[in-house]
C-alpha cells in the first residue's frame, strides 16, 4: 500500500467526509478505535486502518473489504475517539457507496439480510421475522444455520407465523418510494 | 407519569417476554403507557446501513403520531431508543436532513418530541427509593451481572441519561430489589448484535466472552435491557459454550423480569417461560 496520496485519489476521502458528515481528515492515527472494536478479530481492515486508507484514496481495496460489512454499528469506536469522528458513521457511507458502486461484496450476507429485512419492514410497516428469515436463507442460501433453533423459537412463543401488520402499512410503502428518491438526489 | 409506549419489532416476537413484564412493571409502579397507534419499524441497523433518508423517517413517522397524542416516548428496547434518539438529533440540528424528512413523511417535524429510556424514567423520573418502597419479595444475594451493552448508553451526546463507558441504572435498581450487582469489565462490550444471522461464529466468540467474564467476575445471572443482547446470549448460549468450551448455565433475564418477580409478580406474568436457560434454580434460592 502506497503511503502519499496520489492527488488524483484525493476526491475519495471528500466524498466519505461528505457522506457521513464527520471530519475522517482529522484523524491521527491513535488506533483507540480500533483497541475497543469487538469485531478486530475478524476483520480485515482495522477501523483505524480503514481511516487511512480513506486518506490514502484506497477505494477499492475499502469498498471490497469485509470489514464494512463486519461492523456492528456498536458506536464503541464514534463515543471514544479523541478527534470526534463519528466512526460508525464512516463504515454506514462505506456500505452504501459500496452498493452503489456495485463492488465485490467478499461478505454479501450483510447486504442480504439488510434488503430482506427492508423489504419486510416495506410490505408490512413491521419486521415479519419469519418471513425475512425465509427471504435472506433464499438470497444467501445459508440454510442450514439455525434451523434448530426457529423450532425452538416457534416453540416460545418468539416467532409468529404471520405478520403482525402495521395499519399505517400503506404509508411505510409511500416512505420507502419516497426515501429511495430523496438518496437519489443527495 | 404517563407516557407514548413504543414497543419496537423486536418487543412484538423475539422479545415478546420484554414487553409483557415492561407492561406489568408499569403498571405496578404507577406508570401508564400508551401505546403508539400504528407504530412502524423504527428501521433498526439495516435502515441506517442502506439509506440515510429512510433511517430518519422512519422514527420519525413514530414520534408524529407521539406528538400528535401529547405525550413523551418510552421504549425498552435499547436499539429502537437508539434510532428514535438519533432521528431527533438529526432533524434537529440539520435543517436539511429536517426538510428530508418532512418531504419524505408528507407532515411537519420539529424534532422535539422526548424520548425516554425505561431506565431512565425508572431511576431518574420515578426514583429508585420508590422502586424500593414496593418490594414485596426481595432478591436477597442474588448476584446480577447488568449488561447494558451498546445502544444504551452510546453513543453519548445522543444517549445521554447514563455514563458511556461505566453506566450504573441497572445497578441502582437491582440493589433496590436486593439483588447484588457485581463489578465487571463488560457492561458495554458489544454482543455482535444481529451478526447472529449472518456471522453467528462472530456472535458465539462474544456471547462466550460476556457469560465467562460475568461468571468469572462471581455473577449468577445476567439482567440486560435489549431484546438482541438477551437473544444472542440466552437462545444462543448453547451454541457459544459448545464452541467454546463450558460455562454453568447461566440465566440472562430481562431487568423488568427480575424487577417484576420483586415486586410480587409471578413468573408467568413476566414471561419467564420464554427463557431458553430457566431461571427455576436461580429463583429456587429466593424467598416468594
Ligand atoms: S480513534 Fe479516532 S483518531 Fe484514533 S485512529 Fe481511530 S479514528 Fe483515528
Ligand atoms: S461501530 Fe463497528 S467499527 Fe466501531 S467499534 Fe463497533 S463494530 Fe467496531
Amino acid at each position: 500500500m502506497p503511503d502519499t496520496l496520489e492527488w488524483q485519489t484525493g476526491t475519495f476521502l471528500k466524498e466519505v467526509e461528505r457522506r457521513s458528515g464527520t471530519p475522517v481528515s482529522a484523524c491521527f492515527q491513535c488506533h483507540k478505535c480500533s483497541t475497543g472494536c469487538p469485531i478486530a478479530p475478524e476483520m480485515d481492515r482495522l477501523s483505524s486502518q480503514v481511516m487511512r486508507m480513506i486518506h490514502l484514496g484506497q477505494e477499492q481495496p475499502l469498498l471490497e473489504s469485509e470489514s464494512i460489512w463486519l461492523c456492528a454499528s456498536c458506536e464503541a469506536c464514534t463515543t471514544r475517539c479523541p478527534m470526534q469522528i463519528d466512526i460508525a458513521a464512516v463504515m454506514d457511507s462505506l456500505r452504501m457507496m459500496a452498493v452503489e458502486a456495485k463492488a465485490l461484496l467478499p461478505n454479501a450476507r450483510g447486504e442480504q439480510f439488510n434488503r430482506s429485512f427492508l423489504q419486510s419492514v416495506s410490505r408490512n410497516g413491521r419486521v415479519f421475522e419469519l418471513g425475512m428469515m425465509v427471504a435472506y436463507k433464499l438470497r444467501s442460501r445459508d440454510f442450514f444455520a439455525d434451523a434448530e433453533k426457529t423450532g425452538q423459537m416457534l416453540a416460545k412463543g418468539k416467532l409468529s407465523l404471520l405478520p403482525k401488520k402495521s395499519g399505517n402499512a400503506k404509508a411505510v410503502a409511500d416512505v420507502f418510494r419516497r426515501a429511495e428518491e430523496e438518496e437519489k438526489k443527495r | 407519569m404517563k407516557y407514548a409506549f413504543f414497543p419496537g419489532c423486536s418487543l412484538e416476537s423475539t422479545g415478546w417476554d420484554f414487553a409483557l413484564s415492561t407492561r406489568a412493571v408499569c403498571r405496578a409502579l404507577g406508570i401508564e403507557l400508551v401505546e403508539i397507534p400504528e407504530w412502524v419499524c423504527c428501521g433498526s441497523t439495516p435502515a441506517h446501513t442502506t439509506n440515510a433518508s429512510l433511517s430518519v423517517a422512519l422514527p420519525v413517522m413514530n414520534l408524529q403520531k407521539a406528538k400528535e397524542i401529547g405525550l413523551p416516548v418510552l421504549t425498552a428496547c435499547a436499539s429502537c431508543y437508539a434510532r428514535l434518539r438519533t432521528a431527533n438529533h438529526t432533524v434537529l440540528n440539520d435543517p436539511e436532513e429536517r426538510g428530508r424528512a418532512e418531504r419524505i413523511t408528507g407532515k411537519p417535524y420539529d424534532g422535539k418530541v422526548e424520548v425516554r429510556h425505561l431506565l431512565d424514567v425508572l431511576v431518574n423520573d420515578l426514583g429508585v427509593a420508590a422502586v424500593r418502597e414496593k418490594v414485596r419479595r426481595s432478591l436477597k444475594g442474588m448476584k446480577v451481572a447488568c449488561y447494558y451493552g451498546c445502544l444504551l448508553t452510546r453513543p453519548p451526546n445522543i444517549v445521554a441519561f447514563d455514563n458511556a463507558e461505566h453506566p450504573s441504572c441497572m445497578d441502582q435498581l437491582l440493589t433496590a430489589i436486593g439483588a447484588e450487582p457485581i463489578e465487571w469489565p463488560f457492561k458495554t462490550e458489544c454482543c455482535g448484535a444481529s451478526l447472529s444471522i449472518t456471522n453467528s461464529g462472530i456472535v458465539n466468540r462474544l456471547s462466550y466472552r460476556l457469560l465467562s467474564m460475568a461468571r468469572q467476575a462471581g455473577a449468577e445471572c445476567l439482567a440486560v435491557a435489549c431484546p438482541l443482547c438477551e437473544s444472542n446470549l440466552d437462545l444462543r448460549q448453547a451454541d457459544a459454550t459448545k464452541a467454546h468450551g463450558p460455562i454453568p448455565a447461566t440465566p440472562v433475564l430481562y431487568i423488568t423480569q427480575l424487577l417484576g418477580l420483586a415486586l410480587g409478580l409471578s413468573n408467568s406474568d413476566v414471561g419467564l417461560e420464554a427463557l431458553s436457560v430457566t431461571a427455576e434454580p436461580l429463583l429456587a434460592g429466593i424467598e416468594a
